[in-house]
């Protein structure tokens, strides 16, 4: 789901950044578990990077904001695991399994884990030459996908500039919802502060956005 | 699980537990069904918690900041320059470096999720994930500057990088005045993390001393 919760940029009322000095990479053990187990599980294939945040966003709005960062993965996974047939809720609920396993076609060894320390390349051949260049002024269509989308709401229908053509990649928005990687140009947009929140916005503040060509009409 | 369990008072440390428990079951049963290695789980925490990191992309910055033909690599592809530095994991595709001047300074977020180059800076604090920095970073990035005790000059432009795609930020800081001669792992010690987010500026040499 693209309007909910987790596209937060421009929300008031959330308070100070609070900084913590000296902080560890995880706080509890059982962290670490969660991370490993969304990256081992991840390496399955089963879903796309965009599947996973995709299953975040359609957390209920209470729940993605009253459960720390490694707790809404963990919802998440639970919630894939579920969705993918690997696991029941039964077993989630016994706290064991129940039935024998699906047959997977990867599935994490020791061997492979220092692969799974790089992040994959999700560059792909473009079927069409870039429409945009750096330099061309461009406006943001007005989405409101009820499917996952990475044009965050603050940036819609907004005019910028390309600054800069970053490749053909997978289209997150397609990837998300078992769409294939559907490649498409994405660009660096910037646009002014005045843009994006009004004429008494700051002059010298400018935000870009990194933009797959669908998102982007010439203006 | 149990939610009957829980009291007003202890809200906080029953709500961990009862995770903790949910942690450990997902955990169990997952490698029952024979999908999970737990020997693979305990490789990727320690590489977590060992192996990246800041220190990382100190090196990187440092070597921008001591050798220009490098940082004009650096600029040009991050990921082929970091990946020249010869690190144990190699750095994935689409690293953009970002250099700091006195007209622009560059601040990155993810207002969507928690993007972050973890190769090179390692995994996330829990500010960068919260909601108060997802949501100011992009309407009141010189507010979110001011609560990291950083006040830009007036006439320097913020420049705020939203992470919507798989395109990674580094930020390179500007060199601090005073190190001429320095060697790279003198300056390194110089680069913090928040100073390749863009919250916060590499340490001055008296600040390094006076910080241990």
């Amino acid at each position: 789901m693209s309007n909910t919760i987790h596209d937060m940029g421009g929300m008031h009322g959330f308070g100070p950044v609070v900084a913590e000095p000296h902080e560890p990479p995880f706080h509890e053990a059982w962290e670490g578990r969660v991370l490993a187990m969304q990256r081992a599980m991840g390496y399955t294939r089963l879903w796309t990077i965009d599947g996973g945040r995709a299953s975040l966003e359609s957390l209920p709005p209470i729940t993605y904001l009253s459960s720390s960062y490694y707790e809404r993965w963990f919802l998440g996974l639970e919630k894939r695991v579920v969705a993918h047939g690997l696991v029941g809720e039964d077993e989630l609920a016994a706290g064991r399994s129940l039935r024998p396993g699906v047959r997977l076609n990867r599935k994490l060894t020791t061997e492979d884990v220092p692969r799974t320390m790089s992040r994959g390349d999700f560059e792909r051949p473009a079927a069409a030459p870039a429409r945009f260049k750096a330099g061309d002024r461009v406006r943001t269509r007005n989405i409101n996908p009820v499917t996952h989308t990475r044009l965050p709401r603050y940036t819609r229908g907004k005019t910028g500039v390309v600054e800069a053509v970053r490749g053909c990649h997978v289209f997150p928005d397609s990837a998300a919802i078992g769409g294939g990687d559907n490649p498409q140009w994405l660009y660096t947009v910037v646009f002014t502060a005045r843009e994006l929140w009004g004429e008494e916005a700051d002059h010298s503040i400018k935000v870009s956005i990194e933009a797959f060509e669908p998102y982007l009409v010439p203006a | 699980m149990a939610a009957d369990d829980h009291h007003p008072h202890e809200h906080h440390g029953s709500e961990l537990s009862d995770l903790q428990l949910r942690v450990k079951a997902l955990e169990t049963i997952l490698t029952e069904k024979g999908y999970l290695d737990p020997a693979a789980l305990d490789q990727i925490v320690e590489a977590a918690e060992t192996k990246i990191g800041p220190h990382l992309g100190a090196r990187i910055v440092a070597r921008a900041w001591a050798d220009p033909e490098f940082k004009g690599r650096l600029l040009d592809d991050a990921t082929a320059a970091a990946n020249a530095m010869g690190f144990t994991s190699p750095v994935g595709s689409h690293l953009i470096a970002l250099e700091n001047t006195p007209e622009t300074h560059h601040m990155v977020v993810c207002t969507l999720c928690s993007c972050y180059p973890w190769e090179v800076l390692g995994l996330p604090p829990v500010w960068y994930k919260s909601a108060p920095y997802r949501s100011r970073a992009v309407i009141d990035p010189k507010g979110v500057l001011a609560e990291f005790g950083v006040k830009l000059a007036p006439e320097t432009e913020i420049r705020i990088w939203d992470s919507t795609a798989e395109t990674r930020f580094l930020v390179v800081p500007m060199r601090p005045a005073g190190t001429d001669g320095w060697s790279e792992e003198q300056l390194a010690t110089l680069v913090t993390r928040d100073s390749m987010v863009g919250t916060g500026l590499a340490k001055s040499p008296a600040g390094a001393k006076s910080r241990g």
